[in-house]
C-alpha cells in the first residue's frame, strides 16, 4: 500500500484526546456493569469443558472485562501520548484495507438500504437496551480507532463536519427510541392493554412540571453551546477570492444530499425540481395520509406504510446522502474511501451513455438523428423528439401510466379509499422519491447517463 | 419583616408580578395566566404530554436556539460590516482580538444545531402522527419554518466572506441558474423571448435575483445580509407565533381533540 501523505497518523494531542474518550467510555461502561449486574442475571459458562460442567456467572462479568480493557486502553493513551511514533494502538491496516476496498457509492447506498430494512425487520431485537448499548459501543470504538487515521481525521475533524457526526448519533438514538416505544405499544395493543401514552392521562400543572423541565433544557443547551464554542473554533478560511476555486467546492452540509443528487441528475432536477417536490411532498403529508390510527402515540404496526416511506426518505435518501456527500466525496466529486487521501489527480473513468445512444447506436446500429446547425426551434423539435422518443415515452409511462397501473393493482386499497386526486398526488410523490434510487441503479448497471437527453433545451432527465 | 418580604410586598414588585409567588396551587394557575411569556403554555397539561421520552423537547430547543441566534446575532451586528472591505477582517477580529468573539462560535454552532433540531422535531411529529387532524395546517407551517431555517443558515453562511463562504454559496446558488423557465440554463427559458430577444439571461434570471449580480459579489453580500438579519427573521417570528398559537388552539402538541 502506497502512502500518498507524509503526515503522521498519530500526534500527541490526538492520543491524549483519545485517552479521555476511552476514559469516558470506561465510565459509561462501569455504570453499565452495575446495571447489568442488577438485572441481566447469569449465564452458564463452561469454556469448552475447562470449567467442568460449567459455572453460573453473571452476564455483568463480560461487561466488567470490557470496561477493564477500556480503562487500560485509556491509561495507555493518557500516559503514552508523548511518543506518538512508538504508539501502536491504531486502526489496524487489516481492517482499513478491506473497508477502503469495499467502499464505493454502490456499496454505500445498498448498505444503508439494507440497514434500513434490517432496522424495521429486526426492530424487536435491536431495540433492547443491551443491543442498543452494544451498537453504541461498536460505533464509538469504530470512530475512536478511525480517528487515528490521518485522512479520516482530516475530513471528520473539520469544524463544520463535527455537527454531522453528532447528528448521526442523535438521529440513531431517536430512531432507536422510536422503535423501542412502538414495539412496546404494539405489544400492548396486541395484549389488549392500554397504550403507554394513555396510561398517564392525569393532568399536572404547567408550573412547575413543564416550566422547570424547560429551564433545565435551556441551561443545558446554553452550557453545551458555550463549551462547544470554547473547544472548537468556528472555521475561517482564506479571504474570498473569485479566482481561486477550491476543489471540491461544496454547498453547506445540509444541502450535500442535494449536491450528491447532481451525480445522477442535472441541476434543474437535483437543485430545483426535486427539492421543490420534497417540500411540497412534506406539506402534502397530512392530506394524503388518511390513516386515523397512530395520532398521539408511537406505533409501527398501525402505520407501516407511512412510517416506512418516511424513514426511507429521511434515513437512506437524506441523512445517508449527506454523509456520503460530506465525508466520502472529494476533489472533482470523486468517491473517496474513509481512509483514503483526497488526491486531486484521482481519475475515475466516466463512460456514461444516454438512452437515445443506447437505442440508436447500440440497438439499431445507426448514428443519432442529427439536428442541423442553426436550425430554428420548429425545425429542431421533430428531430429531437424522434431522437429521444424512447426516453420521453419511458418518462410519460413512469409518471402518467404507472400511477394508474398501480391504482389497479398494488395500491388498489389506497386508491379506493383516497379518491383520484389524493391518490395521484401520493403516487407521483412516491415515484419522484423512487426516481433517485432508480437512476442510481441504472447508472451502476448500464452506465446510463440521461433517460431523456436534450442538451439543446437544457432538458436532461 | 425580612428584606425579601419587604421587596415582595412593595408596590413596584406587585405591579410587575400582580400575584404572590407560585408556591401554592392557586398562584401556580394564576402565574400562567398573567405572565406574558408563560401564557404560551396552558395552565395544566397531560402528564404524558410532557414526558421527555415522548416529546424529545426538540421543538422547544429549536425555539430556544432561535432566541440564542437572535441575541448573539444582534451582538455580532455591532461589530460586523457587510462590505467587501470589512467583512472578512471583522470576522478575523472577532476571532483574534474581540473580547466576546466567542459569540461567533456560539452563533455558528447554534445555527448548525438548529437545523438538526428542526429535523428531529419534524421526525418526532411525524412518528407520533401529530400532523393528523386537527393539526394538518400547522405541519404545513412547520415545513415553511424548515425552509426558512435552512435559508437563514444559507444566507448566514456567506457573511464571513472567506473561501468557504463564497464557494458554498456559489455552488448552492448555481442551482437557481437551472430553474425551469426562470433560469438562463433551465429548460424552457429559451421559449421566453420577444422578437428574438431573450427575456431570461444571466442578468435577469432567478440566480440574478438571488445574488443581485451575475456572480457572488458585493451586491450578494448586502442582499444576504439583509435577508439574514432582517427579512427572514421577521417572517420566521411571525410564523413561529402562528405555529405556537395553533398548537394551543389545537389542544396541545398531539392526539385528537
Amino acid at each position: 500500500m502506497i502512502h500518498l501523505t507524509h503526515n503522521p497518523d498519530l500526534t500527541s494531542s490526538v492520543i491524549y484526546g483519545l485517552g479521555w474518550v476511552y476514559l469516558l467510555m470506561f465510565l459509561m461502561n462501569a455504570v453499565w456493569v452495575k446495571r447489568s449486574y442488577a438485572i441481566d442475571g447469569n449465564c452458564q459458562l463452561s469454556l469448552g469443558g475447562i470449567l467442568g460442567k460449567g459455572q453460573q456467572i453473571p452476564y455483568a462479568t463480560f461487561w466488567a472485562v470490557y470496561a477493564g480493557i477500556l480503562l487500560m486502553v485509556a491509561i495507555t493513551h493518557l500516559t503514552g501520548w508523548k511518543n506518538p511514533q512508538q504508539f501502536s494502538l491504531l486502526m489496524p491496516e487489516i481492517l482499513k484495507e478491506p473497508i477502503n476496498r469495499a467502499s464505493n457509492p454502490v456499496a454505500f447506498f445498498v448498505g444503508s438500504t439494507v440497514i434500513y430494512v434490517l432496522m424495521i425487520v429486526l426492530r424487536r431485537w435491536w431495540t433492547t437496551p443491551t443491543a442498543g448499548w452494544i451498537l453504541l459501543n461498536l460505533s464509538l470504538l469504530f470512530l475512536a480507532l478511525s480517528v487515528t487515521d490521518y485522512d479520516f481525521r482530516q475530513i471528520v475533524g473539520k469544524p463544520d463536519n463535527v455537527p454531522i457526526v453528532a447528528m448521526l448519533y442523535i438521529v440513531g438514538f431517536f430512531t432507536w427510541l422510536y422503535f423501542k416505544k412502538s414495539v412496546d405499544n404494539d405489544d400492548r395493543r396486541a395484549a389488549g392493554r392500554p397504550l403507554f401514552e394513555q396510561e398517564n392521562s392525569e393532568k399536572v400543572l404547567t408550573w412547575p412540571d413543564l416550566v422547570y423541565t424547560e429551564l433545565v433544557c435551556m441551561v443545558l443547551v446554553t452550557a453545551v453551546l458555550i463549551a462547544w464554542g470554547i473547544v472548537l473554533q468556528a472555521p475561517l478560511e482564506e479571504p474570498a477570492s473569485a479566482a481561486k476555486t477550491p476543489n471540491p467546492s461544496k454547498a453547506p452540509w445540509y444541502f450535500l444530499g442535494l449536491q450528491e443528487m447532481l451525480v445522477y441528475f442535472d441541476p434543474w432536477m437535483a437543485g430545483v425540481v426535486l427539492p421543490s417536490v420534497i417540500l411540497v411532498g412534506l406539506m402534502a403529508v397530512p392530506y394524503i395520509d388518511f390513516n386515523k390510527m397512530g395520532n398521539g402515540y408511537y406505533t409501527f404496526n398501525e402505520r407501516k406504510f407511512a412510517v416506512s416511506t418516511f424513514l426511507f426518505g429521511f434515513l437512506p435518501l437524506w441523512v445517508a446522502m449527506i454523509v456520503l456527500g460530506t465525508f466520502l466525496r472529494g476533489p472533482n466529486w470523486n468517491f473517496f474511501s474513509p481512509y483514503e487521501f483526497w488526491d486531486v489527480h484521482k481519475l475515475e473513468l466516466l463512460n456514461n451513455i444516454n438512452l437515445s445512444e443506447l437505442f440508436w447506436i447500440k440497438g439499431l446500429g445507426q448514428p443519432l438523428p442529427a439536428v442541423p446547425a442553426g436550425a430554428s426551434f420548429a425545425q429542431q423539435a421533430p428531430i429531437i423528439l424522434m431522437r429521444e422518443w424512447l426516453g420521453l415515452a419511458a418518462v410519460v409511462f413512469y409518471l402518467v401510466a404507472l400511477p394508474n397501473i398501480m391504482a389497479a393493482t398494488v395500491f388498489k386499497p389506497y386508491f379506493v379509499r383516497m379518491g383520484f386526486l389524493r391518490y395521484m398526488v401520493l403516487a407521483n410523490l412516491m415515484l419522484m422519491m423512487m426516481s433517485l434510487p432508480i437512476k442510481m441503479v441504472l447508472r451502476w448497471a448500464v452506465n446510463l447517463k440521461y433517460i431523456v437527453a436534450i442538451p439543446e433545451w437544457f432538458f436532461n432527465i | 419583616m425580612s428584606v425579601g418580604d419587604y421587596i415582595r410586598g412593595s408596590q413596584i414588585w406587585k405591579s410587575v408580578f400582580r400575584h404572590p409567588a407560585p408556591v401554592d396551587r392557586r398562584n401556580r394557575v394564576v402565574v400562567m395566566l398573567t405572565n406574558f411569556f408563560l401564557h404560551l403554555h396552558p395552565v395544566s397539561i397531560k402528564q404524558q404530554g410532557i414526558a421527555l421520552s415522548y416529546t424529545w423537547c426538540m421543538g422547544g430547543i429549536t425555539f430556544f436556539l432561535f432566541l440564542v441566534e437572535t441575541i448573539t446575532g444582534v451582538l455580532l451586528m455591532f461589530y460586523y460590516r457587510p462590505t467587501l472591505e470589512f467583512a472578512f477582517n471583522d470576522i478575523l477580529a472577532l476571532r483574534d482580538i474581540t473580547t466576546l468573539g466567542i459569540m461567533r462560535e456560539v452563533h455558528r454552532w447554534s445555527a448548525h444545531s438548529m437545523v438538526i433540531t428542526v429535523w428531529l422535531h419534524m421526525y418526532r411529529v411525524f412518528l407520533t402522527g401529530s400532523y393528523k387532524p386537527p393539526r394538518e395546517f400547522n405541519w404545513v407551517i412547520g415545513v415553511l419554518l424548515l425552509v426558512l431555517t435552512l435559508l437563514l443558515s444559507f444566507t448566514g453562511y456567506l457573511l464571513p466572506w472567506d473561501q468557504l463562504a463564497i464557494w458554498a454559496i456559489t455552488v448552492g446558488s448555481n442551482m437557481a441558474r437551472a430553474t425551469p423557465f426562470l433560469g438562463y440554463e433551465g429548460p424552457g427559458a429559451q421559449l421566453l423571448n420577444i422578437g428574438g430577444y431573450d427575456l431570461i439571461t444571466n442578468g435577469s434570471d432567478a440566480r440574478f435575483l438571488l445574488l443581485g449580480s451575475r456572480f457572488v459579489g458585493e451586491a450578494t453580500l448586502n442582499r444576504f445580509y439583509i435577508l439574514h438579519c432582517v427579512a427572514i427573521p421577521l417572517v420566521v417570528s411571525l410564523l413561529i407565533a402562528v405555529h405556537f398559537w395553533r398548537v394551543r388552539k389545537d389542544g396541545g402538541i398531539s392526539q385528537p381533540l
